[in-house]
């Protein structure tokens, strides 16, 4: 992380006078018991107090606290609820942490336009609930769905078990209220389906909080599909259960859901929470089709059929509600069996061409023995989001470490077959130092320009995506070469 | 006549820009050239042509993904992906016949534009389907972004602010995107005779239920003539219609679940696969304003406030309406207005929100008025520091979208 600015630190008492001007006291937390729940996130092997949080009440508040910190020269930190997994809302030492706790309200239900206004704070899955009673709900649906919220999705642009059909936060979303670092509030698109203009609510989304803070989002709704069923498909190896996935595909079928377990992860979610998974097969796929009732049967046998032709042993579909979740309880406590089976795990997340998951997997378990560190794997296989859970005891000394460079490992892999960095997790202070194995330097200029153009101070969540920071005057430098025109080579009609 | 550029690799690409930059030549970008009279006409010293950058470069059906250069056709593209029965999603629309060339359509024009079809309100937009890209920056870099996997958060989604971009900020030459399973049948039911408003709610409620519809437009009587199914032409009123996609047995189930629920609204029919592409075609297309070259208008506004918008623009204008994504997309046809019916247009968004486009009108025209939604001071700020973070001398499609952009 960016060295802490100490001319900085040492305003911090004038910083957090100047900011209870602004809001009120239970809004400015400045003591280090109460700054203590906000020293990390959901990748909690990295930690920093920050050096205050504020916790404003609506947009004018934000754009306020921003536009004083602007002038003062002061970086901020957005956090939404703090369940990320790259280090977003790590905080800095010498930076003002933005929580949005307070702007947790669903402002409007538009089922005529078939959209929802939130503040960010709002749970993703309050979201779905609130909208409920009018059969519509929210599609993306991160696995911690409960506690992330609106505003943080947007940032990640999060995805979850159903982005295979319904897509990724950025996906689902018509606008934003943005307010940017100098305290400038905008409005990105709307009600209406396309934004005007260039699209800036698709670059801010998945802008992992550098280009502006989101204080206002509002959410395309989908009508709750009429009939919901899984099917639980075991699989004599990796190979066979990749196999399928294919198939499924290439039988021009998108199933909400599609989701793979190797035979660690098997036997970790069995031993965890007994989901009755078979233990005579090497991996499971679990497929989830949604739609009308006669489709969701028809798909059901397709897909039976096909898993039985691709060297299925075990095909079960479910014929009850209670089934269903039975199926999916192993998949969504995969990360609680892996915290049992070892102190500490670490989740990677990355992406690859779904055809080359065999010898990708091949590659981790060889990466697995030669670090001597278990690894369990869930696949979103639909999609080909791989996520490793790396197994490790961090009170071993040296352990984190070799845990990240065998995890750096998994990752330039998935790189290296095709595939990028992260899925859906983020870049953060995770990946950051990884992101020159996925793009050269141009590459990485071209996007911190955009930066400059949103926060052209910088201050807005540095030292976070970027393995370099450069000035934006230095960026914005074009070298012209004059005299040298006309270009003889150019091929001129 | 100005130069015409034509690089055949990327390297080529940056130096012609480079060479644009040195000499302050603006160039006017072009792949197909369908589209070349949308959007502001562009004082450039040269054109670009990417023509060289033809053909599909990967395609990987299990893989759902598409690589392909730029200036490849949509033709082409289409037939590909058709052999593997798959689709672009997001249906992109030809402009050709709209905008009177003959030229053809391309992949990259189809993203720059962010062009989308009736699919748009189950499928996404364009952009939703763009995944990576190769190009070119106006500061002669070359550069990438985004991946070849459906699933990827790495760095900035710079995909999105390039589609809809209209060739102001990069050379695209490499795109990827996502393809499709295409559906095995189409439905179409189609309400006769609505008013506008019982029009709206019969669209809203197709879409309200959760019949996985995938087409919802409204016809009024002198736009359903123009169709080349007999079934709409011989309405003689308006048409609704409201399309199902997907497997055999789902499709019929649905076709059947909605004709009950349109029934209640007015008489009710169905159309079967051949006629339903052909309708959604001339939709997406707009083929019933295609053949006369008057001002054109393309409104994105809240669904439910579609024929608000419409209506007002038809109180201070003669005008012919198409409305497309259940009254989120109104197409308006102007006769005869002195400003292209710029005014009316302007104040019907300003009272229900979106934005409106000029999407046809004689050079002229599109010199003097704002083709785009003129944006509000913070935005037109952001906007430039954005073009200028891209292209900081002004040398690609300057003006194409707002004076000094």
């Amino acid at each position: 992380m960016p060295e802490p600015d100490a001319g900085v630190i040492s305003q911090r008492q004038s910083l957090v006078a100047a900011l209870r001007k602004l809001l009120p006291e239970d809004c400015v937390i400045d003591d280090e018991r109460g700054l203590r729940p906000f020293e990390c996130d959901g990748l909690s092997a990295y930690r920093s107090l920050p050096m205050v949080v504020v916790l404003p009440r609506d947009t004018q508040e934000v754009s306020r606290v921003l536009a004083l910190c602007h002038e003062r020269g002061v970086k901020i930190v957005p956090r939404g609820a703090g369940t990320g997994l790259s280090g977003g809302a790590l905080p800095l030492a010498d930076g003002v942490t933005v929580g949005f706790g307070k702007l947790n309200r669903v402002l409007e239900i538009d089922t005529a336009n078939r959209c929802a206004v939130v503040q960010p704070g709002v749970a993703n899955l309050a979201i779905s609930t609130a909208v409920s009673p009018y059969g519509f709900y929210y599609a993306p649906d991160p696995s911690s769905q409960i506690a992330c919220s609106i505003g943080g999705n947007v940032a990640e642009n999060s995805g979850g078990v159903h982005c295979l059909k319904y897509g990724l936060t950025t996906n689902n979303l018509l606008g934003v209220e943005l307010v940017l670092m100098d305290g400038e509030v905008l409005r990105l698109g709307g009600k209406q389906f396309d934004a005007e203009g260039y699209d800036l609510l698709g670059v801010v989304t998945g802008s992992e909080g550098l280009l502006g803070v989101v204080t206002e989002v509002t959410v395309r709704l989908l009508p709750k599909p009429a009939t919901v069923r899984a099917l639980l498909l075991g699989f004599p190896d990796n190979a066979s259960a990749g196999a399928c996935v294919g198939e499924i595909i290439a039988a021009g079928i998108i199933p909400a859901g599609l989701e793979m377990m190797d035979k660690p992860a098997i036997e970790a979610a069995e031993s965890f929470c007994q989901p009755g998974y078979p233990m005579d097969v090497a991996a499971i796929l679990i497929c989830e089709l949604d739609g009308p009732e006669v489709e969701v049967d028809e798909l059901v046998a397709l897909v039976g059929d096909l898993a039985r032709k691709s060297g299925a042993t075990t095909i079960r579909a479910s014929t009850s509600e209670e089934e269903r979740e039975r199926f999916w309880l192993g998949r969504k406590s995969a990360f609680g069996a892996a915290g049992r089976m070892a102190p500490d795990y670490y989740v990677m997340d990355g992406t690859i061409p779904r055809a080359r998951l065999p010898e990708v997997l091949t590659r981790i378990g060889e990466l697995s023995r030669e670090y001597d560190l278990p690894v369990a794997n869930v696949f979103h296989a639909g999609d080909g989001n791989l996520h490793p859970l790396i197994m490790y005891d961090s009170s071993i000394p040296g352990a984190l470490q070799r845990t990240e460079e065998m995890g750096s490992e998994i990752l330039k892999l998935c790189v290296e077959v095709g595939g990028v960095l992260t899925g859906e997790h983020g870049v953060g202070v995770e990946k950051r130092d990884l992101m020159g194995t996925m793009f050269s330097e141009d590459d990485l200029k071209q996007q911190q320009r955009i930066k400059c153009a949103f926060d052209p101070d910088q201050l807005l969540n540095p030292g976070k995506v970027f393995p370099t920071l450069h000035r934006c005057a230095e960026l914005g430098q074009m070298h012209v070469h004059r005299g040298e025109t006309p270009f003889p080579d150019l091929p001129r009609f | 006549m100005a130069d015409t550029l034509a690089p055949t690799d990327a390297d080529g690409l940056a130096d012609a820009v480079r060479w644009a930059v040195a000499g302050e030549q603006p160039l006017e970008v072009i792949a197909g050239g369908s589209k070349r009279d949308f959007g502001r006409p562009v004082q450039s010293a040269a054109t670009l042509s990417l023509a060289a950058f033809n053909g599909i470069v990967d395609y990987q059906p299990s893989e759902l993904v598409l690589t392909a250069k730029a200036a490849t056709p949509l033709a082409t593209i289409e037939a590909a992906i058709r052999a593997e029965r798959q689709m672009l999603a997001f249906e992109p629309a030809d402009y050709a016949p709209l905008l009177g060339t003959n030229d053809s359509a391309t992949l990259g024009g189809a993203l720059a534009c962010n062009l989308s079809g009736p699919r748009r309100i189950k499928a996404g937009a364009a952009r939703d389907h763009f995944l990576g890209v190769h190009a070119v920056s106006g500061r002669g870099e070359r550069f990438k972004a985004g991946g070849r996997v459906v699933k990827n958060v790495t760095g900035y989604d710079v995909c999105k602010l390039l589609a809809g971009s209209y060739g102001t900020l990069a050379l695209m030459h490499e795109v990827t995107v996502k393809v499709l399973p295409a559906p095995e049948r189409t439905r179409t039911v189609l309400v006769y005779g609505l008013e506008l408003a019982a029009a709206m709610e019969a669209l809203g409620a197709a879409l309200g239920s959760a019949h996985e519809v995938s087409g919802a437009a409204h016809m009024p009587a002198e736009v359903a003539a123009c169709s080349a199914v007999s079934y709409v032409a011989g309405a003689g009123a308006s048409v609704s219609a409201v399309r199902v996609e997907g497997f055999p047995a789902s499709v019929e189930a649905r076709c059947e679940a909605l004709r009950e629920l349109l029934g209640r609204f007015g008489a009710v029919e169905e159309l079967h696969s051949k006629n339903s592409a052909t309708l959604w075609r001339e939709i997406r297309d707009v083929r019933a304003f295609a053949g006369d070259s008057g001002p054109l208008w393309r409104l994105s506004v809240p669904p439910a406030s579609g024929a608000a918008a419409a209506t007002r623009v038809a109180d201070a204008a003669d005008v012919r309406t198409l409305f497309d994504w259940g009254g989120g997309l109104v197409w308006l046809a102007v006769d005869g207005a002195e400003d292209a019916g710029e005014a009316a247009v302007r104040e019907a968004v300003a009272a229900v929100g979106g934005h409106a486009t000029l999407v046809r009108a004689d050079a002229p025209i599109r010199s003097a008025r704002a083709v785009f939604q003129p944006q509000a001071a913070g935005l037109a700020a952001l906007t430039e520091r954005i073009k200028r973070a891209f292209d900081p001398a002004g040398v690609l499609n300057p003006g194409r979208m707002h004076a000094g952009v």
